[in-house]
């Protein structure tokens, strides 16, 4: 940033300079500290091929493994089973994303408001449940990441809702951490979510269900 | 709010108490803790099972000692690089929108911080969970200046509430039993049902009330950072509850202060901690949430976005070519959970935001030591020397080195003052010597602890330590310790609580 920056009056581009100078000092006065390259000795790939049955059945049990709730199906019963988590949930006003794309929900049961953009967090927190599609899951830790995607949405309305669907397609199941890592763009604003928003603060007892949704289901494709 | 008696100072002969220096040494506020019983059954409560629940997601790893050299390589990267990736993430954060400010100490980065508050008109912020903002005592200088700062995870909750210090990294309310936790909400929070039981579910959903009004309306969010990735200036919170998200997401204004050395180099390398840190730290296979974030992303989460970079003492640690192992530190809280002086005594008797193994060598390198009137100066002590610290160490910080390493410097900086003062040279000086020498050698520690008992490094001919320096002769005569015998700390540790463990 420049010095003439407003909200830097008063030394901001001194301590910038004087942290590195001293940084820099600091290196310089000690030895033995070369840059290298990192080992990288750990598995970068899984045994099992993204979408394998072993990594989907992988991912169905560590995600339940976090008292959240998993549903495989085809793709044209994604109507059915969608319709039959909201009922459960007695669901009557859900909000979606942009693209998630709902003609398939059968209306009449369900209010539907999609995002367009001007949706408050007020109005969020007055709907009964989120639906999103993701970007990637991971089977060994469990996790869906969402990356703001059109099928995916502000980060706001997949927090606020108080009960969350994923919509999970075969293909973007990993079996490990790197391999989910290299599909991500690390520049979007990204959500790691690993189960139902949870604490374990009081006595290290875990607690599903604090800030977060408090429930999350997902529905696995394929 | 009076814990906090002011912000650390550079050290000096009478260094004041703050956010990373207590107003007793480690002995002595540690015998105060053994005495406490009931702090003592719910830390070996606590400590036991998440030492229980790390184990089993840490064994299922088939790779994870070479994710551990993975991640002390990077991290050691990473210090020999600093300025360059600094540079970096400064670019990169400024490119997608944000600003970048740079503090050399507390007293600066609760400054901008301020400033930064005071420029939005709001009279509140929310803020994670975050070490950096707790070492700099940012919530008790935003006071002061009229701003109220609203911690929302649940423990700093517990402890904001209760009036009382955080005693360990992750779990800063580790130290208070339901029950315990029950009272503090019934005296203190607005509208809540009198008849609530001491449940962890009613407790947990009685703060989700308490702050959900004030996640929907914040204007400003005060946040951490776990990492920086240089190359594409995104900032990363790994959480469990929800709150961090809510912080990230929904203010209009978010600022991050973030310790210089939490950097990474590369996004790739972002896939060896989000695997080590979980489940070092909570004993998940993942935690929760984690959000990642660069610059603003219009139309979606704050739009105004300033990072803060933080040195406060970080260059000081760096300039020490051992100490300085001690800043590749992901505060996963391993450490803290087995370490067998933690347990017993407490977090809050190390005085510092940074407590456990860790803290003991990471704290006094940030302050500086002074003499022994210096705490700070004893904390080098803290600690048996067993080993465990180092086994747990997802970066692979030999936690044993450097505080063999540090207590050299504690008697080297003792016989100055000494020497000043013009009374004769203390004798363990040779003996903390010798032991730093064993410990940095190749096969070191572990052979020389087997085969000796660490303490016998420091004892005399007669198999006692007898001249400790100050702060240790404290610590000695508290623990009523003879030099250790065969059996080590850790082998004794292992012998004794294998079957609780197990439990
Ligand atoms: S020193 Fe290692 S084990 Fe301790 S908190 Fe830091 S990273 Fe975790």
């Amino acid at each position: 940033m420049s010095s003439t920056d407003p909200q830097d009056a008063g030394g901001g581009s001194t301590a910038r300079d004087e942290v590195l100078a001293t940084i820099r000092a600091a290196l310089e006065a000690t030895k033995g500290h070369e840059p290298g390259q990192a080992p990288r000795e750990y598995r970068s790939t899984g045994e099992h091929a993204p979408g394998s049955e072993a990594v989907l059945e992988l991912f169905v049990e560590r995600v339940e493994d976090y008292k959240a709730t998993v549903l495989r199906c085809d793709p044209d019963a994604i109507p059915e089973t969608v319709s039959d988590v909201l009922a459960q949930w007695g669901a009557s006003h859900v909000v979606v994303p942009p693209d998630f794309g709902v003609e398939w929900l059968s209306s009449g049961q369900v209010r539907i408001t999609t995002d367009d953009g001007s949706l408050t967090p007020e109005d969020v927190d007055a709907v009964d449940a989120v639906l999103t599609g993701c970007a990637v899951g991971i089977a060994e830790t469990g996790t869906v990441v969402l990356d703001g995607s059109g099928d995916q949405g502000r980060r706001m309305i997949s927090l606020v809702p108080d009960r969350h669907l994923v919509l999970v397609h075969a293909d973007q199941v990993v079996q490990t951490v790197p391999e989910a890592v290299a599909r991500l763009d690390g520049t979007r604003p990204l959500t790691w979510i690993s189960g139902p928003s949870a604490t374990s603060d009081i006595e290290l007892d875990r607690v599903e269900g604090v800030h977060g949704p408090r429930t999350l289901a997902v529905v696995l494709v394929g | 709010m009076s814990t906090f008696l002011g912000i650390p100072r550079r050290a000096g002969a009478t260094p004041e108490a703050g956010p990373l220096r207590g107003s007793t040494t480690f002995p002595k506020a540690a015998r105060t803790a053994l005495a406490d019983t009931q702090l003592r059954a719910n830390l070996g409560h606590a400590t036991r099972t998440i030492r229980g629940k790390r184990a089993a997601v840490v064994d299922e790893v088939p790779d994870w000692e070479q994710l551990r050299d993975a991640g002390s390589a990077i991290k050691a990267d990473v210090m020999a690089r600093l300025p360059e990736l600094l540079v970096q993430l400064e670019e990169n954060v400024t490119a997608r929108g944000g600003t970048v400010h740079w503090a050399r100490d507390a007293a600066e980065a609760n400054r901008i911080v301020t400033d930064l508050v005071r420029a939005t008109g709001s009279r509140e912020v929310v803020k994670v969970k975050s070490m950096a903002t707790q070492e700099i005592g940012l919530n008790e200088h935003l006071e002061a200046e009229g701003i109220e700062a609203v911690e929302t995870d649940l423990a700093e909750l517990i402890v904001q509430l209760g009036g009382d210090r955080p005693s360990h990294i992750l779990v800063p309310a580790i130290h208070r039993n339901r029950a315990e936790i029950r009272e503090i909400f019934r005296r203190t929070m607005p509208g809540i049902d009198p008849g609530i039981t001491d449940s962890p579910r009613e407790l947990a959903m009685a703060a989700r009330a308490h702050l959900r009004a004030k996640f929907l309306s914040a204007r400003v969010a005060v946040s951490g950072a776990n990492f920086g990735v240089a190359e594409t200036g995104a900032l990363t919170v790994v959480e469990s509850e929800g709150n961090g998200r809510m912080c990230l997401t929904l203010p209009q204004t978010l600022i991050t202060v973030m310790g210089i050395e939490k950097l990474v180099p590369t996004w790739r390398d972002l896939e060896v901690f989000l695997q080590l840190l979980p489940r070092s730290s909570t004993g998940e296979r993942m935690n929760p949430y984690t959000s990642m974030w660069t610059g603003v992303t219009p139309g979606d989460g704050p739009q105004e976005f300033h990072l803060v970079l933080l040195d406060a003492g970080r260059t000081r640690a760096l300039a020490d070519e051992v100490g300085r192992a001690a800043l590749h530190c992901i505060r996963c809280s391993a450490c803290l959970n087995v370490c067998p002086v933690y347990e017993r005594a407490g977090g809050h008797a190390y005085g510092s935001t940074y407590p456990g193994p860790i803290g003991a060598v990471l704290t006094p390198q940030l302050t500086g030591m002074g003499n022994h009137s210096d705490p700070n100066a004893s904390l080098p002590y803290a600690s048996s020397l067993c080993g465990a610290c180092f086994d747990a160490c997802p970066v692979k910080i030999d936690i044993p080195q450097l505080l063999v390493h540090l207590r050299a410097r504690a008697v080297e900086t003792e016989a100055a003052d000494r020497h000043e003062r013009h009374l004769p040279p203390s004798a363990e000086a040779a003996a903390m010597a010798a032991a730093s020498w064993v410990m940095s050698g190749e096969k070191r520690f572990g052979l020389a602890e087997r085969a000796l008992g660490a303490g016998r490094l420091l004892a005399g001919k007669d198999g006692r330590i007898t001249s400790a320096p100050p702060p240790l002769s404290g610590w000695m005569r508290s623990r009523d310790a003879p030099a250790p015998p065969k059996e080590t700390f850790r082998q004794w540790w292992a012998r004794t609580h294998e079957e609780e463990d197990r439990t």
